[in-house]
């Protein structure tokens, strides 16, 4: 039996002409409002004990909405909402935890202590209750001395862990948590999810809300979609998140205009080659493409269109970290060159070069001098890497230049952080680029 | 398996209406609350809580001072050089427990919208914590009288007995304004700009640093109408005339408190639902 089930849930903010009709409805007036909003409407679902769900969608989708409502926080305008106890013969309902802001109710003149204690009795806990866990929650905020101090001395990352350690002091039967873990740094984080991993394992069910889509994939067995307040789709996390990015950066549309002069058919366009017979600029129909690029260059030559493909899959929303990946780029040649130069950058998103390379440096899998091309010529450039970097997001550039050194060369199209993709980990380690590390222990054990 | 309740009864089980048995669960909270209040207002002074009867007693040692030297004796009925500075601060410390109640109320749910729409917790605890807050403000406020009063010579005797009674009465209408207006005040904000007028306006209004029968026969009978007027004039017969208050003015504000409480109690519960979005 589910845990918790919603069922047809919805919530509508409504607006009247004046307050004071709002305030005579609650005594039996009927007046009606000038402006209804439903920021929720039709979701259903249900959420089984010791089950873990991704809650997605972009900002203003009705993601925070609904676990306001879970929680207790906002009363739904419409539908039915039961938690029920993880145990079906006890009749005590299922106890709740919700992390929608870390450090609710803090004090800064009082001690991690007095506000630790604090928190929990906000939580409903009895003082005595609460006393007899402080020990083990200054053991998970793991700040030292800094615990009986005044909050005000404190970092915000202290103030982070003395917040989710009181607020995770008892193991509730749902935890929700809606971006609250993304202020930590990568350690705390881990040490987040290494105890939500240990309560999952007692039973408890986990809700998330976040941006991070490897997040979603690492720590979910499921996941919701949300798009203006409606649920799309309740799915395994991997199918859930390419449905987010395809919210997120625009669908794969195909150009439905003037197919007819088109020889690809554009419904085999999944499985046909990429090559240089397509003379239609598709670049910004692409799944991943991001309509913030910087696109610039001489002029001279146009990049039409990109693939991406890995692992058998044509514009992946999702690359597994390591797999070999190929970054193919299509160019219209407006006049004849004797040496083109095609080129391609990653960077993350704050804009840290991770790699870049152009056909000058790369040696291998290509034979044969400068690449020359004549007026009106097309070419397709296929870069392929294995992409062992860390879980994230990455933006791609595009670029071709004419010259045949690369201290001179001169850019006659570039399309920068034109593309996004997603890398995923399950291992993760720290920094960017996976050096392959091994390591061997010397020295045998004692016993 | 057991029927879905509807989305009403789910958030009552929540804890946010249900008022005296969510309050009794989060009794601890509330209790931190009001401890956590003063440790936040004492804390880096030096002299921490003695500053908690320091404070009042400054204030009333400046009426007394002040008033005995400047208006000595111009009060009808009353005898003695500091018999008007012991007549205004009965008036003062009646006074302070009401006005500190409504000014609270009327700002209490907006000045914890945050933790309102991120914690799921019975709302009336923020009420209880005010009330806790205000009460023991005023005990200090009393204790700091009650020393003034011994040194102008003025020992209370056994009439004082009656105060906890009034304090009550004080207390039932001052929250029940409060919370009447807090609630309004979310959805109609002006509500909390009008208050602190109608506020000084009333204290002009009330037999504070006059005595009623001073006014014209006209005042007379618009202050006949400010419910305020039976609370003070108890408080002044319990503490300057050493006499019982009159059973009429009693009735007048047990009945006022219960209506008021009764009113709040029923707005607040049927705006419950709806505060949230408003915050």
């Amino acid at each position: 039996m589910s845990l918790l089930s919603v069922r047809n849930l919805g919530k509508a903010y409504r607006r009247y002409d004046a307050e004071w009709q709002r305030v005579a409805n609650w005594f039996g007036a009927s007046h009606s409002p000038c402006q209804e909003h439903w920021t929720l409407r039709n979701i259903d679902f249900e959420l089984n004990p010791g089950e873990s769900l991704g809650i997605v969608g972009r900002n203003g989708a009705g993601k925070s909405t609904l676990l306001k409502i879970i929680t207790g926080i906002v009363a739904p305008s419409e539908g039915q909402i039961e938690l029920r106890s993880p145990n079906p013969s006890d009749t005590q309902k299922g106890r709740i935890a919700a992390i929608l802001e870390l450090g609710m109710g803090f004090d800064l003149e009082l001690t991690g202590r007095q506000n630790a204690l604090h928190t929990a009795e906000l939580m409903g806990f009895e003082r005595a209750h609460v006393q007899a866990a402080l020990p083990e929650i200054a053991a998970f905020a793991d700040i030292g001395s800094y615990f009986d101090q005044p909050l005000r001395t404190y970092s915000t990352g202290m103030q982070a862990r003395v917040a989710f350690a009181a607020v995770t002091a008892f193991r509730p039967d749902l935890l929700i948590v809606d971006e609250a873990l993304s202020v930590g740094d990568a350690h705390f984080q881990a040490k987040c999810y290494e105890r939500i991993a240990a309560f999952r394992a007692q039973g408890t069910s986990l809700i998330l809300v976040t941006h991070a889509m490897s997040d979603v994939i690492v720590h979910c067995d499921r996941a919701l979609l949300l798009r203006d307040g409606r649920l799309v789709g309740d799915d395994t996390p991997a199918h859930i998140t390419n449905l987010y990015f395809d919210d997120l950066f625009g669908h794969s549309c195909p150009v439905t205009a003037a197919p007819a002069v088109d020889p690809q058919p554009e419904g085999a366009s999944t499985h046909s080659d990429f090559d240089t017979a397509d003379a239609r600029e598709r670049f910004h129909t692409r799944p991943g493409y991001r309509k913030e690029e910087h696109r610039w260059g001489e002029g001279g030559a146009v990049i039409l269109d990109y693939r991406i493909r890995a692992a058998e899959v044509e514009y992946p929303a999702c690359i597994e970290s390591g797999t070999m990946t190929e970054f193919a780029f299509r160019v219209q040649f407006e006049r004849a060159c004797a040496s083109v130069v095609p080129g391609l950058l990653i960077k993350t998103l704050d804009g840290v070069f991770v790699y870049g390379a152009n056909s000058l440096v790369v040696r291998s899998g290509r034979t044969g001098g400068p690449i020359a091309v004549g007026t009106g010529a097309r070419r397709v450039f296929r870069f392929r890497l294995p992409l062992a970097l860390n879980g994230g997001d990455y933006l791609i550039s595009f670029g071709i230049s004419a010259g045949d050194q690369t201290e001179t060369l001169i850019p006659l199209e570039r399309r920068y952080d034109a593309v996004i993709v997603h890398v995923s980990r399950a291992l993760p380690f720290w920094g960017l680029a996976d050096l392959d590390a091994t390591l061997e222990v010397d020295g045998a054990s004692a016993a | 398996m057991q029927p879905l309740v509807s989305a009403r009864r789910y958030l009552e089980n929540a804890g946010i209406s249900n008022l005296l048995t969510s309050a009794w669960r989060f009794r601890h909270y509330i209790g931190g609350a009001i401890l956590n209040t003063f440790r936040a207002r004492l804390a880096r002074s030096r002299l921490g809580a003695v500053w908690m009867i320091l404070n009042p007693l400054a204030l009333v040692a400046i009426y007394a001072l002040v008033l005995s030297v400047f208006l000595a004796g111009r009060l009808p009925g009353l005898e003695g050089r500091f018999s008007f500075a012991i007549y205004l601060t009965a008036g003062i410390f009646a006074w302070t427990l009401f006005c500190d109640l409504l000014t609270r109320g009327v700002t209490l749910f907006i000045d914890h919208a945050n933790l309102i729409k991120k914690v799921a917790f019975p709302r009336i605890s923020l009420l209880l914590t005010v009330v806790g807050v205000a009460l023991i403000d005023n005990l200090m406020l009393l204790l700091a009288v009650i020393l003034i009063f011994g040194v102008l010579g003025h020992w209370p005797d056994a009439h004082i007995l009656w105060l906890p009674l009034l304090v009550a009465l004080n207390l039932g209408i001052g929250l029940g304004l409060g919370l009447l207006l807090g609630v309004l005040n979310v959805f109609i904000r002006d509500i909390g700009q009008v208050v602190p007028v109608v506020l000084q306006f009333t204290f002009w209004l009330t037999p504070i640093v006059y005595a009623h029968e001073m006014l014209p026969p006209a005042a007379q009978t618009l202050t006949a109408f400010n419910p305020l007027v039976p609370l003070i004039t108890s408080y002044q017969d319990v503490m300057v005339f050493a006499r019982a208050p009159q059973p009429l003015a009693l009735l007048e504000l047990t009945l006022l408190a219960i209506l008021l409480l009764a009113l709040a109690q029923m707005l607040f519960r049927r705006a419950s639902p709806e505060m949230v979005d408003a915050l």
